[in-house]
């Protein structure tokens, strides 16, 4: 098998790129497109450092073969906030103090965005069902907790932007 | 079959950092061409805050607004050295080796804004906002930008500074066996409450609660958040965590990151608690140091409270349902046989 060419939507733009076969969107996302946000914590489906959204669902970039991908549309970390200042969601993790190192903190984002585009007022158990699949080593989850349900509350998700105000990391708009 | 439920104390009493002898950390200052400061440190923020809190004592020491410090940690080979960043002794050791190199950074600015000011250095403040003032004439001021800017282009001198902190060494007396274990000790105290279910073994942490004394806190909400996650990361080895389950057994080692048991948010108990502040005398400003130390005391209080809800004693961590379970069948035998003994 040789590499071929996938192309998706990425945070609002048309991407192609040329992967090798059983590539993940993990890999293709942070190496070869300079989507560095989707992090790399077990690469086996344990932690939740990578999960990006897929048609709007949470998915884990690490199990996920690039080609699955095809003509979808792939919202990561970088597509979450506005070019200018920061998502209501992103937000509420800084006020609440969600994080320590960091490193869970891309998936734990998109993974609330997801929730509250769902549930726009999930209830105590939603969000700790919600964040079952992604692990934290530093907070001890009681503010991550916190920082969704004040997001919730502030009933504001940064849906209807239109698809021009995407970032670009790779800084070629 | 019952949930019982217990409650259980247990107390720390936390050296900061390595206290026998060196435990070095160092620090260079310079001021840029645009009169900000950039830090240089070989001391890693692992997610404590330590750029954060470091920078807030460069800050208030050069008496410039936080956002014009740059803390640069990039690289252990190049940097001045630290011993690391570990038995909550960053804020401590670092802080002083940073005030210190501020102290100095500081001055070398003066003599240069003397200069410019035309005014002795003795006579001169900094506002906190970026301005040298001539203390009393406050029409006479300067910007420290242009402190820092003129520096390198007019005066053809540096704005920078040297620090470093060392505990001494403290031999032990041989007569009386005195000695100064440590520079600095920070305490906390927790309660935890927990429910012990005897048909499975399983423990529900219901809550950590704790008094911690930290010396001066430089920042309020990182110290709360190294409580309220070292709680959860105490309850996480009082229960859960082990790379080897049946040592030295190597059966059912976890294998990888998805079998490495650990609570999640599904058994997050309530966290809570209070800061006391009393300032050392050794530490910058004040401080102790709150990090590591915050997963100490919450694992004895469990296993005290889990003794309490069912007389169960386990000394061996992390105390699984298995070992509960054997430990209530051990006890309910002696129970039995003493009863028939009794008859
Ligand atoms: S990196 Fe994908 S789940 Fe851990
Ligand atoms: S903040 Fe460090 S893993 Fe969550």
């Amino acid at each position: 098998m040789g590499s071929r060419i996938v192309s998706f939507e990425l945070c609002g733009r048309e991407v192609e790129v040329l992967v090798s076969p059983m590539a993940t969107l993990q890999s293709v996302l942070r190496s070869q497109l300079g989507y560095t946000g989707t992090k790399e914590g077990c690469r086996q489906g344990g932690c939740g450092s990578c999960t990006v959204l897929v048609d709007g669902e949470p998915m884990m970039s690490c199990l996920l073969p690039v080609e699955d991908v095809e003509g979808r549309r792939v919202t990561t970390i970088e597509g979450i906030a506005p070019v200018a200042g920061l998502a209501p969601i992103q937000q509420a993790f800084i006020e609440k103090n969600a994080f320590q190192c960091g490193y869970c903190t891309p998936g734990m984002v998109v993974l609330t965005k997801t929730l509250l585009d769902h549930h726009p007022s999930p209830s105590r158990d939603e969000i700790i069902d919600a964040l079952g699949g992604n692990v934290c080593r530093c907070t001890g989850y009681a503010p991550i907790i916190e920082a969704i349900e004040a997001a919730a509350a502030g009933a504001t998700t940064d849906a209807g932007r239109d698809a021009g105000d995407w970032p670009d990391p790779s800084g070629e708009r | 079959m019952a949930k019982l439920r217990g409650t259980g104390i247990a107390a720390v009493n936390y050296p900061t950092g390595m206290n026998l002898g060196g435990d070095p950390s160092q620090a260079l200052i310079h001021a840029t061409t645009s009169g900000s400061f950039v830090v240089a440190l070989s001391s890693t923020d692992l997610g404590q805050g330590l750029r954060t809190v470091i920078g807030q004592i460069a800050a208030e020491t050069l008496g410039v607004a936080a956002d014009e410090v740059v803390i640069d940690t990039a690289d252990t080979d190049t940097g001045p050295h630290c011993m690391g960043t570990f038995a909550s002794r960053a804020t401590h050791r670092v802080g002083n080796a940073v005030k210190a190199a501020a102290e100095e950074a500081r001055t070398a600015l003066l003599e240069v804004a003397a200069l410019e000011l035309n005014a002795p250095v003795g006579g001169l403040v900094l506002d906190g906002f970026g301005n040298v003032l001539v203390a009393g004439d406050p029409g006479r001021c300067v910007r420290v930008a242009e402190v820092a800017s003129k520096a390198q282009f007019e005066y053809g001198r540096t704005i920078s500074g040297r620090g470093a902190y060392m505990k001494p060494k403290s031999p032990v007396d041989p007569e009386t066996g005195a000695m100064d274990p440590d520079s600095t000790e920070a305490h906390a105290c927790t309660i935890a409450e927990v429910e012990v279910d005897t048909e499975t073994g399983q423990v529900a942490v219901l809550g950590i609660r704790s008094a911690y004394e930290v010396g001066r806190q430089v920042n309020p909400a990182l110290v709360r958040g190294q409580i309220v996650g070292g709680a959860w990361m105490g309850m996480s080895h009082a229960l859960y965590e082990t790379t080897e389950p049946y040592y030295p057994n190597p059966d059912h080692k976890p294998k990888d990151f998805s079998e490495y048991v650990m609570p999640g948010p599904a058994e997050l108990p309530e966290i809570d608690c209070v800061v006391l502040e009393v300032p050392s005398s050794t530490g910058p400003y004040g401080v102790k140091g709150v990090g590591e130390m915050t997963a100490n005391s919450p694992i004895p209080a469990i296993v005290n409270a889990i003794y309490h809800a069912c007389g169960v004693r386990v000394d061996d961590l992390p105390v699984t349902p298995e070992k509960i379970l054997r430990g209530l069948e051990a006890k309910w035998a002696t129970e039995s046989a003493a009863a028939a003994g009794g008859r």
